[in-house]
C-alpha cells in the first residue's frame, strides 16, 4: 500500500540572519505514522519543526526559503493565515506549559478561540481530547481544578489534549518526555504510539531509544543537513551513510 | 498502560513459539507414524510441513530481533527474548529431521522389514516428549522438567548404540539387508540429533529461569 504523504519540504533553507540553519532539506513526512528526528544539538531538527507551523514568523530575521507543502497546499503563500496554519500543525513542547486556568479551560482554549462556543459541544471537545491523552481517567472529577495543580507528566498530557482539541493533521513534538520521569515518558510514548492511528506526529527527541521505540521513519540531521531519512527498522541495523552510523552508535555528537 | 505494546508483542512471540512447537511435534509424530506404517502419503504431508515450521522460525525471528532493536529488553525479559531465539533454530532442526526420516520413509515403503528395528521406536518415543518436555518447561518456567529432559540423553543416546548393534548383526545374517539397514541406522541418527536438539532448547530453558547456561553465567 502507498503511504500518502502529510507534509512534503523541498529545497528548504532556514537563515537566522546569516546563519543558515537548515540547508535543502527536502523530506515527505507520511500520514499518519510517527516520524522520529534526531541529531546533536544545533544540527536544525528544532528548527525545522519551526517551519512546519510558520513559527519562524515570529523570530526576527529569520528567512524561509524552499517550499512546505501542507496537504499539496504551500504553507508559506501569502493566502494562508498563520493561525489558520497551527490549527492544522499542532505543536508539543518539551517543558509542559498549562496555561494558568483550569484544566476544562486549557482544553477549550483552542476550540473557543476558533469560534466554537456551545457549552454542550465544549464539553464533548475536552471529554474527547483528554481521552485521547489518557488524561481523561484522572481529571474528570476535576476539570474545574487548576491546571497547574496536576503533576508533571500529567501536564505534559494536557498540553497534548490541548493540542488535539482543534483536530490538527499533524502534530509536532519538541522533545516532549525530556522533561518527565521514566513511568511518564513511558505513558507519552504510548500515547503517541496510539495517537498515530488518527495522526501525523513527528518528533524531535534527543533519546536514540526512544526514536527507535516508538517511530516508524527515522531522520538524521547534522550541521543543517538531513544526512539520512528512512524506515526506522532499517535505519537502525543497516543505516546507508556513516554519519548516521557513527552518530547512532554513539561515536559523535 | 505503561509499554502495553511491548507487552503485546512479547505476548505474540510466545504464541508464535507454542504454534511453532507443537508444529514441530506433530511433524516427529507423523514421521514416526510414517515410518511404523509404511505410509507414503504421510511421509509425503511430513515433508510439505516443514515449510510451515520454516516460516515460523521467520516470523519469530523477526519479532525476537525487533524486540532487542526497539524495546532493548532487559532482565527475565532478555533472557526471554535470547532463549526464544535460542530455541527456534532447533526447533527448526528438529522439523528437519522430522523431514529427513520421512524421506528415507520413501525409500524404505514397499520392502518387508525382514527384522523390525524396534528400539528405534522406543528412541522415537523418548525422543518426542523430550521436545513436549522442553517446550513445557518453558511455558511453565520448570526447571526440574528441562533438568529431566538434560537426563533423558543418555537414555537416547545408549538406545542409539542398540540399535546400531542390531543393524550390524542383522548385516553380518544377511549381506542383502546391508543397504536397508544404513537406511535404518540415519532414522536412528536423525533421532538420536532430535534429542541433542532438545537437550539445548532445555539447557536455554534454565537460562531463560536462571540467568545460567550449563551452570555458569554468559553475561
Amino acid at each position: 500500500m502507498e503511504t500518502e504523504t502529510c507534509v512534503q519540504t523541498s529545497a528548504l533553507n532556514l537563515y537566522y540572519s546569516d546563519f543558515q540553519a537548515l540547508r535543502s532539506v527536502s523530506l515527505a513526512i507520511p500520514r499518519k505514522h510517527i516520524t522520529a528526528l534526531i541529531g546533536p544539538s544545533g544540527c536544525g531538527k528544532s528548527s525545522f519543526l519551526k517551519v512546519l507551523n510558520r513559527m519562524t514568523d515570529l523570530i526576527d530575521h529569520c528567512r524561509v526559503e524552499g517550499q512546505v507543502l501542507l496537504a499539496d497546499e504551500d504553507i508559506y503563500a501569502a493566502a494562508v493565515d498563520p493561525i489558520m496554519l497551527r490549527k492544522r500543525v499542532g505543536m508539543v513542547f518539551q517543558k509542559p506549559n498549562p496555561f494558568p486556568m483550569s484544566i476544562y479551560d486549557n482544553i477549550a482554549y483552542g476550540p473557543r478561540l476558533h469560534g466554537q462556543k456551545g457549552k454542550h459541544q465544549l464539553d464533548e471537545i475536552v471529554e474527547k481530547s483528554l481521552a485521547a491523552a489518557a488524561l481523561w481517567e484522572e481529571t474528570k472529577d476535576r476539570l474545574k481544578k487548576s491546571a497547574l495543580s496536576l503533576s508533571g507528566g500529567q501536564q505534559q498530557r494536557l498540553s497534548i489534549a490541548r493540542a488535539l482539541a482543534v483536530e490538527p493533521e499533524l502534530l509536532l513534538m519538541d522533545e516532549p518526555t525530556s522533561a518527565l520521569d521514566p513511568i511518564s515518558t513511558g505513558k507519552i510514548e504510548e500515547l503517541v504510539f496510539e495517537l498515530k492511528r488518527s495522526y501525523t506526529i513527528i518528533i524531535v527527541t534527543h533519546n536514540m531509544q526512544q526514536a527507535v521505540r516508538i517511530s516508524d521513519m527515522t531522520g538524521f540531521f547534522l550541521l543543517g543537513e538531513l544526512v539520512e531519512f528512512a524506515n526506522t527498522n532499517n535505519m537502525f541495523t543497516a543505516p546507508q551513510d556513516k554519519r548516521t552510523e557513527d552518530y547512532i552508535t554513539g561515536r559523535f555528537g | 498502560m505503561v509499554r502495553t505494546n511491548y507487552d503485546r508483542q512479547m505476548a505474540e512471540m510466545n504464541r508464535l513459539l507454542l504454534t511453532m512447537g507443537a508444529a514441530v511435534e506433530n511433524a516427529i509424530e507423523m514421521a514416526v507414524q510414517a515410518l511404523a506404517d509404511q505410509d507414503r502419503q504421510l511421509a509425503e504431508k511430513t515433508i510439505i510441513s516443514d515449510d510451515e515450521i520454516d516460516s515460523l522460525e521467520k516470523e519469530i525471528e523477526q519479532i525476537c530481533l525487533n524486540l532487542i532493536l526497539r524495546q532493548q529488553p532487559v532482565a527475565g525479559d532478555l533472557r526471554r527474548v535470547s532463549t526464544v531465539l535460542k530455541m527456534i533454530t532447533d526447533l527448526e532442526r528438529i522439523g528437519d529431521h522430522a523431514e529427513d526420516i520421512s524421506e528415507i520413509t520413501l525409500l524404505l515403503t514397499g520392502s518387508t522389514y525382514a527384522h523390525h528395528p524396534s528400539h528405534i521406536f522406543t528412541m522415537a518415543e523418548i525422543t518426542k516428549k523430550m521436545v513436549t518436555d522442553s517446550l513445557n518447561a518453558f511455558v511453565r518456567d520448570d526447571r526440574g522438567l528441562a533438568r529431566a529432559v538434560i537426563g533423558s540423553d543418555d537414555q537416547v543416546d545408549q538406545l542409539f548404540c542398540m540399535v546400531k548393534s542390531d543393524l550390524i548383526a542383522l548385516v553380518h545374517e544377511d549381506i542383502a539387508e546391508g543397504e536397508k539397514a544404513m537406511d535404518w541406522l540415519m532414522v536412528a541418527k536423525y533421532l538420536e540429533r532430535v534429542g541433542d536438539h532438545a537437550v539445548n532448547i532445555a539447557e536455554w530453558v534454565i537460562f531463560s529461569i536462571t540467568g545460567q547456561h550449563k551452570n555458569s553465567r554468559i553475561l
